[in-house]
């Protein structure tokens, strides 16, 4: 993967195919440049056998091939900066879903660009129309925010997924980068 | 700056038209976006078809969706046209650039771009 962006689209994916209807994306960068990525979801979760697993590329849910690269990936991306990525998980039944925490030091020299997250994010609400996201980036300069569940309420039943609505979204986040950088 | 008075504007304009669209789309195309799609750059060829298809005034007759990983992950990014009546298309190792050449050449003028099928690529 080139960029962050790409393994956040591919990683919150894994969020929507567990039956999540709310994943939030958060990025917070600190004043030392320390990066701290959170994906969290409110899907069906894994038990601590398929948890341990899962960042093994030999191991996939999938049945269309037999290796499973996206956390791998990414994991790699975090360590290669020095930072490290963890995973809780919980299949109660009044309290279930999974929580990934990925740290990256953003001055280290191997650390990936973040890339076009705003086009990651358009993807993920144009795959998923009826799942609400959350998504937050924020820097000690400026903060960039985003929550389908307040367009939501704007847009009444006109679905998220319609091209005018994702076109306002980019226009919208973009707008924000602009604006506060 | 964009705001949400911008995004009620829309909705304003959309609602009475999401009614008469739903179930008129005849053809799809369907765009592998699991690790192996993505690695290899399915994400700017899903944006090229979901702009093209927009910009060319053809979301009520075709739809472009996302799905997972089909199986042949060395031939990322695929792309899948399913028509009516017709057998499935399978476009392999795409770009913006040859997602734009199969909305005009297949999705507006009707015609196979044979050289981007996956027919052409396996020998």
């Amino acid at each position: 993967m080139k960029e962050l962006s790409l393994n956040i689209l591919d990683i919150a994916k894994n969020s929507t195919r567990a039956g999540a209807s709310l994943i939030e994306i958060l990025l917070v960068t600190d004043e030392k440049g320390f990066l701290t990525m959170t994906i969290r979801d409110n899907g069906c979760g894994m038990d601590e056998e398929t948890l341990h697993r899962v960042s093994d590329p030999f191991y996939t849910t999938r049945t269309t091939r037999k290796v499973g690269m996206g956390l791998p990936l990414l994991r790699m991306a975090c360590e290669a900066t020095g930072g490290s990525l963890s995973m809780t998980s919980s299949v109660k039944e009044d309290d279930h879903g999974t929580t990934l925490v990925a740290t990256f030091d953003s001055t280290h020299i191997d650390f990936a660009p973040i890339g076009d997250v705003v086009s990651s994010i358009v993807i993920l609400i144009a795959g998923d129309p009826d799942r609400d996201f959350v998504f937050l980036d924020k820097t000690p300069d400026r903060e960039v925010a985003l929550d389908t569940r307040e367009l939501r309420a704007v847009l009444g039943d006109v679905s998220l997924g319609e091209f005018e609505v994702l076109e306002w979204i980019k226009a919208y986040l973009y707008g924000q980068y602009q604006t506060e950088s | 700056m964009i705001s949400l008075a911008d995004l009620a504007a829309i909705r304003e304009k959309m609602k009475d038209k999401v009614v008469i669209r739903e179930g008129s789309a005849q053809t799809r195309v369907v765009v592998g976006m699991a690790t192996c799609g993505i690695a290899a750059g399915a994400r700017p060829v899903l944006n090229a078809f979901v702009d093209g298809v927009n910009k060319e005034g053809l979301s009520d007759k075709i739809t472009v969706t996302q799905t997972g990983c089909i199986g042949i992950c060395q031939y990322e990014p695929v792309v899948e046209v399913y028509e009516d009546g017709k057998e499935k298309t399978t476009y392999v190792k795409l770009t913006a650039e040859k997602a734009e050449k199969i909305i005009k050449q297949h999705l507006i003028g009707g015609k196979v771009v044979a050289e981007y099928t996956i027919g052409a690529i396996e020998k």
